[in-house]
C-alpha cells in the first residue's frame, strides 16, 4: 500500500514538476518543488501549543499516526499565538511541503495565509477547531469533533438513565430540574454542545419531564465551575436533580461545591459532562460522577487517512468527524487504564 | 444625638466613605432582590453556610493581592505579574504535594506551603530588582513575569492539571473540622491586621507614600528609596504566593492556565475602587480591602440573579462604571457641594470652602 502510494505520488510530482506550475488541480499538488521519486509525503502541522492534557493527547496522536502512516511530519508549536501559526504556515509553503494541517487558535484572520497556500497549490486541512473564511475553497477538509452530537448524546444518556434508575425529582414536583455549566461564552464548542442538548431535549417525547433551572458560564475552568455551582446550590439546594457541565473540569469543580453543600454528588445530583479526561474517570470510580461523553482528541489517524486520500486525488468530505463514545460510570474502572488523556 | 451626627459627618468626609457606600448599596440590592441572600445557616457538621460566607471565602485571595498591590501603586508603580505568580505558587505547592490518588503527600504540607510562598517572594524580589535597582519601568518589568510566569507554571506541571488528593491541603481554603469558617478568611484577616499594625506603629506607610509623591525629595529626606521600592514588590510577590496557595486549595488542584487569570486586573481595580490614585502617593488599605470584597460581591450577585452568561460581561461592566463614577473626583465635588447646601446657611461659608480646599490638596 505504502509503496503504491509512494509511486503514485512520485508520478504525480513528476507531472507537476514537468508542467512547472502550469495547471494541475489543487488536490494533486506537489507545490511545484521538483523532488525525485520515492520521497515520503511531507506534512506541515501547526499545533496551537500546550494547554491541557487533552491537547497533549491531540498532539501525541498526530505525531504517532504520522509515523505509522509513513508521513514525514514538520511539527510546529504556536505557543498559543496566531502570528506564530501564520509564520509556521508561511514557512511550510516556502519549504514546499505536500500538505498543510493546522489547529486554528482563533476562527478569523486566516484568509491571506490560506490564499498563499492555495496559490502554491498546497492543500490545507483544518483540524479540531473551526475557521471562518470568506472563501471555503481555501481548505480541502475539516477534521474535528462534533459538539452538536456530543450535546445530543448527553441528553439521550440522561433520559435513559433517569428512566432506568427510576429516579424521582427531589423537589417533589414532577419535573427533573437541570442546571447547566456552560463553556466560554461564544466559543463554537460551547454553542454546539448547548444547542445539541436543547435540540435533543425539545425533540424528546419526555421533554416535559425536564426543566432547565439555571444555565451559566463556568468558562471551562474548574474554579469557575465550582463558584457557579456554589451559587446554584445556594438558590436551589434541594431542587437540583441533574448537572450537565460542558466539560469535565467544570464538573470536577462542581463536585467539590456539591460536597461542601452537604449533598452527595452522583447520587443526589446526577452529573454528566463532556470530554472524557482521566480525572472524571477517577471521580466516576469513586461514585461522584455518572457519565462522560467523549470528545475525542485522537484525531491523528483520521487526519493521516484524509491527507493520503487528498493527495491521491480521491474525493473527501468537507467535514470529517472522528468517532466518539459515551462512557457511563459502570465502565469507568475498566476504561481508565486504556485512556490516553 | 449630635455626637452621632458628628461622627456620621466625620465618616462621610473620610476616605472610606465612598467604597463603603458602594459596597453597602450592592449588598442592599442583593438583600432585596435575591432570596435568602443574608441567610447564614449552620450545617450538620457545624460550618456556617450561606452566600455571605461564599463571598468572604472567594474574596480572600483578591483581598490579599490588593494589599500588596496598594503599596506598589502607592510608590507610583504597578505589578501586573501577580496573576502569573499566583499560578506559579499554585504549581509549586501542587507539584510538591503530588497528585497521588491514594491521598498521600509526597512532601510535608508545611514545607510545600513554605516553598510556594517562598517562590512568590522570589518572584516579587525579581520584580523589585528590575524596578528599584535597574530602574526599568514597572509596567515593563512586571510584564516579563506576567508573560513568562504562566510558562514557568506550565513547565512545572508539565502542562497538566495536577489534582491533589491529600485531604489536609483542602483545609487552607476549606473548613478545618471543628471550626466554623474557612481558614483562608482567617489568613486574609491576619494579613490585613498585620498591615494595619505596620501602618499604625511604624513609619513604613509614610516612607512608601513619600516615595510615591516625590522619590527625589524622599531621597534627600534620607529615605532609602531603592530599598523601599524593592520591598513593596517583594511584599506584593509574597501576597501573590499566599493567594496562590488559597486559589489552588479552593479547587485542590493546580491549573497553570487559569489559576489567577486576570487577577492582576481585578487587584488593580480593587485598589482603584478603594480610592488610591494610580499616580501614587496617598493610599488607603481599608479602601482596597473593601474594593476587593465589592468586586467579588458583584460577581456573586450576577450568579445569584441568574444574569445569562452572554450578558454577564456587559452587566458587570455597567456596574463597575457606576461604582467608578460614584467615586470619581467630579462626583465627589458634587457630593461635597450638595452637603454644603444641606448644611444650610447657618454654617459659615469659609468653613465649607476650607474643608473642600483641604480635600483638593489631599488629592493633588
Amino acid at each position: 500500500m505504502k509503496k503504491i502510494l509512494a509511486m503514485l505520488l512520485a508520478v504525480m510530482m513528476m507531472v507537476v514538476a514537468a508542467g512547472c506550475g502550469g495547471g494541475g488541480d489543487k488536490a494533486s499538488s506537489g507545490s511545484g518543488a521538483a523532488s525525485s521519486g520515492g520521497k515520503k509525503i511531507t506534512m506541515g502541522f501547526s499545533q496551537i501549543g500546550a494547554e491541557s492534557e487533552w491537547r497533549t493527547a491531540n498532539t501525541e496522536s498526530v505525531k504517532k499516526a504520522a509515523e505509522e502512516a509513513g508521513i514525514e511530519l514538520q511539527f510546529s508549536d504556536a505557543q498559543q499565538k496566531q502570528e506564530n501559526q501564520i509564520k509556521a504556515i508561511r514557512s511550510f509553503i516556502a519549504q514546499g511541503v505536500d500538505i498543510i494541517a493546522f489547529v486554528p487558535i482563533v476562527e478569523t484572520g486566516w484568509d491571506t495565509v490560506l490564499k498563499e497556500a492555495k496559490d502554491a497549490k498546497i492543500p490545507v486541512i483544518v483540524v479540531d477547531r473551526d475557521v471562518k473564511l470568506a472563501d471555503d475553497s481555501l481548505y480541502v477538509a475539516k477534521i474535528g469533533t462534533d459538539s452538536l452530537t456530543e450535546g445530543k448524546n448527553v441528553f439521550k444518556w440522561i433520559d435513559e438513565y433517569m428512566t432506568k434508575e427510576n429516579k424521582k425529582p427531589r423537589g417533589g414536583t414532577d419535573q427533573f430540574q437541570v442546571v447547566v455549566l456552560e463553556g466560554t461564552v461564544g466559543s463554537s464548542v460551547a454553542n454546539g454542545r448547548q444547542k445539541g442538548f436543547k435540540d435533543e431535549m425539545a425533540a424528546s417525547p419526555n421533554a416535559a419531564k425536564y426543566n432547565i433551572l439555571a444555565s451559566q458560564t463556568g468558562e471551562f475552568t474548574r474554579q469557575k465551575g465550582q463558584e457557579v455551582m456554589e451559587s446554584f446550590l445556594k438558590s436551589d439546594r434541594d431542587k437540583i436533580d441533574i448537572l450537565f457541565a460542558h466539560n469535565d473540569d467544570m464538573a470536577l469543580g462542581a463536585i467539590q461545591a456539591i460536597e461542601a453543600a452537604g449533598l452527595k454528588p452522583g447520587k443526589d445530583i446526577t452529573i454528566i459532562s463532556i470530554d472524557g479526561v482521566k480525572g472524571i474517570f477517577q471521580a466516576m470510580i469513586e461514585g461522584k460522577a455518572n457519565c462522560t461523553v467523549e470528545c475525542n482528541p485522537l484525531q491523528g489517524p483520521v487526519l493521516m487517512e484524509t491527507a493520503k486520500k487528498i493527495l491521491n486525488g480521491e474525493k473527501v468530505e468537507k467535514m470529517v468527524y472522528v468517532p466518539e463514545g459515551v462512557f457511563p460510570a459502570d465502565v469507568a474502572e475498566k476504561t481508565l487504564p486504556e485512556r490516553k488523556y | 444625638m449630635s455626637s452621632v451626627k458628628d461622627k456620621l459627618r466625620a465618616f462621610s468626609d473620610s476616605s472610606l466613605f465612598l467604597p463603603v457606600v458602594a459596597l453597602a448599596v450592592l449588598l442592599a440590592f442583593n438583600a432585596i432582590f435575591v432570596d435568602g441572600f443574608l441567610t447564614i445557616s449552620l450545617t450538620e457538621d457545624g460550618r456556617l453556610y450561606g452566600r455571605m460566607i461564599d463571598i468572604l471565602n472567594r474574596s480572600c485571595s483578591l483581598v490579599i493581592l490588593a494589599l500588596g498591590m496598594t503599596f506598589v501603586i502607592a510608590t507610583a508603580g504597578i505589578d501586573i505579574s501577580v496573576g502569573a505568580v499566583v499560578a506559579i505558587s499554585a504549581a509549586v505547592v501542587c507539584t510538591l504535594l503530588g497528585g497521588r490518588g491514594d491521598g498521600v503527600a509526597e512532601t510535608p504540607l508545611a514545607l510545600a506551603m513554605l516553598a510556594a510562598v517562598g517562590v512568590g517572594i522570589l518572584c516579587g524580589a525579581w520584580n523589585g530588582l528590575l524596578v528599584a535597582k535597574f530602574k526599568i519601568q514597572a509596567m515593563v518589568a512586571t510584564l516579563i513575569l506576567m508573560t513568562a510566569g504562566r510558562g514557568i507554571a506550565q513547565l512545572m506541571t508539565e502542562g497538566q492539571i495536577i489534582t491533589v488528593y491529600y485531604k489536609p491541603f483542602a483545609y487552607i481554603s476549606g473548613v478545618i473540622p471543628g471550626n466554623i469558617l474557612p481558614t483562608n478568611i482567617f489568613i486574609a484577616l491576619a494579613m490585613v491586621l498585620l498591615v494595619a499594625f505596620l501602618m499604625k506603629k511604624t513609619s513604613i506607610g509614610l516612607f512608601i507614600q513619600s516615595v510615591g509623591i516625590n522619590p527625589t525629595a524622599a531621597r534627600y529626606a534620607g529615605i532609602n528609596v531603592t530599598m523601599v521600592i524593592f520591598l513593596v514588590y517583594a511584599f506584593s510577590g509574597f501576597c501573590a504566593g499566599v493567594s496562590g496557595l488559597i486559589e489552588s486549595s479552593l479547587i485542590r488542584a493546580a491549573d497553570a492556565n487559569n489559576a489567577g487569570l486576570n487577577m492582576e486586573m481585578d487587584a488593580i481595580l480593587a485598589v482603584a475602587l478603594g480610592g488610591t490614585l494610580l499616580s501614587g502617593g496617598k493610599f488607603y488599605i481599608g479602601g482596597s480591602v473593601i474594593g476587593a470584597v465589592t468586586i467579588q460581591t458583584l460577581t456573586t450577585t450576577m450568579y445569584a440573579l441568574g444574569v445569562s452568561s452572554d450578558q454577564l460581561p456587559v452587566v458587570k461592566a455597567i456596574a463597575v462604571i457606576a461604582i467608578c463614577l460614584i467615586q470619581s473626583k467630579k462626583a465627589q465635588e458634587m457630593f461635597a457641594a450638595w452637603k454644603e447646601r444641606n448644611r444650610g446657611g447657618s454654617k459659615s461659608l469659609s468653613q465649607g470652602s476650607g474643608s473642600t480646599g483641604t480635600k483638593a490638596v489631599n488629592e493633588a
